[in-house]
């Protein structure tokens, strides 16, 4: 990536206005992908001075600010006990601490990395993002926009609930992205969602309606979901791995994880 | 444009390009102990503290360290000395290229977790490799440093 300006500013409304004067122009988070990249930028705008990087945890939601470091919330107790601190689990297999103290929520989301390990997890939960100019939106339904106006995320809130969660990734070493990462969770319905797959992360929609249609759920029920799911995601081959080999494992761990979520109900 | 940072507990003013890498920068300035190893961010070797957490200076603009102090292995020489006399007896240390990043590393390690389980070390150290030794060495000698200064 390209930089030609950089503007930093702790005040919401120029940064907004500055975002706006230029196609070129961007927001820029922790900066730690930035090499993946061959964009030329105009004016990269930084609001490390607004201080959104504090995780504040209120009477129904946990909410993290947009420039919070991935190792900030690695490390929160509040987000570690959520929905079995699936968060946390994912956000601490992703590269090393080295990155984990650059990369930002925010950066993880508005990027929508095709290989994210972050947002699997977030859209299991209740989540939801805060803009500066557009408000509240679903993690979900932001997700579903291909060209969003360009705004400036705030925040991430994550609704506090009884939900149970999982989180899987499989990875061919420690540090590498990747090759599928699953998470599961259920508060009054099941949802799954599968990324990496090696596009984005999506919901298996039929096997979801499948699952929370059952009086119970048992060994039967679950063996079918999970088949359901893995034939009818969209799975594809790239260096890591095949789309066959990536349909075992969907089927697989998508088994495991209702296993699990099931049994913390007990 | 011009930042202002402290590098080793001394001011300093770095006349810098707004896409420029801290790694880049420090070497420039004679930093030569910050390694260039994969330059993408994999192996750690960039490492150094910003603010006392690691980071990895291949990855992280220069400008984005505006009024931050940043430690090379020179900033702790004393904690580096004695984790390399034990990486030496362990025989953990080959070619010693990585040595200054994990030096730092377990330095914030011993900031963040006081004291740390071996399963601790190892995930803290995940993103620092090493292509001479098998790791096993590496925590040995870091376990025995951090009981040593208890």
């Amino acid at each position: 990536m390209k930089i030609k300006n950089y503007y930093k500013t702790s005040n919401l409304k120029d940064a907004y206005k500055m975002l706006q004067e230029d196609k070129q122009n961007i927001i820029i988070g922790g900066g730690a992908w930035l090499k993946l990249t061959n964009k030329n930028v105009e004016t990269a705008i930084d609001i490390t001075p607004a201080n959104l990087n504090e995780i504040i945890e209120t009477n129904d939601s946990i909410e993290i600010g947009a420039m919070t470091s991935l190792h900030q919330i690695e490390i929160n107790k509040g987000l570690q006990s959520h929905c079995n601190g699936i968060l946390c689990e994912a956000i601490s297999h992703i590269m090393g601490m080295g990155i984990r103290n650059i990369a930002t929520i925010g950066g993880s989301i508005m990027g929508k990395y095709s290989f994210s390990d972050i947002l699997t997890p977030l859209l299991v939960m209740d989540t939801s993002l805060v803009f500066h100019n557009y408000g509240e939106i679903s993690l979900e339904e932001f997700m579903s926009i291909k060209r969003f106006d360009k705004d400036i995320l705030v925040k991430v809130k994550i609704k506090k609930d009884n939900c149970r969660g999982y989180f899987h990734k499989v990875q061919k070493t420690a540090l590498d992205f990747a090759v599928i990462n699953i998470a599961v969770s259920k508060k009054e319905n099941i949802r799954i969602f599968v990324g990496s797959r090696p596009s984005i992360a999506t919901e298996p929609l039929k096997a979801v309606e499948y699952i929370n249609n059952q009086k119970e759920v048992n060994d039967e029920v679950i063996a079918t979901t999970a088949s359901l799911a893995a034939n009818e995601l969209k799975l594809g081959s790239n260096s890591r791995a095949g789309s066959e080999y990536r349909k075992s494992l969907v089927e697989v761990y998508i088994k495991r994880g209702l296993k699990e979520v099931m049994s913390n109900e007990n | 444009m011009k930042i202002n940072v402290t590098v080793n507990d001394r001011e300093r003013v770095f006349d810098i390009t707004p896409d420029e890498y801290l790694l880049d920068t420090l070497r420039e300035h004679g930093f030569l102990s910050v390694k260039r190893g994969c330059d993408n961010s994999s192996c750690g070797v960039c490492t150094v503290l910003l603010d006392n957490k690691p980071v990895a200076s291949c990855t992280l603009l220069t400008v984005k360290t505006e009024g931050c102090h940043i430690t090379t292995v020179e900033g702790i020489s004393k904690d580096a000395e004695k984790l390399s006399e034990h990486m030496g007896d362990e025989g953990a240390d080959q070619c010693g290229y990585c040595n200054p990043s994990l030096a730092l590393t377990m330095y914030a390690l011993k900031q963040e977790i006081p004291h740390p389980t071996d399963d601790q070390i190892k995930k803290y150290l995940v993103g620092n490799l090493c292509r001479c030794t098998g790791y096993q060495s590496q925590v040995t000698a870091i376990r025995k440093c951090l009981e040593d200064e208890e």
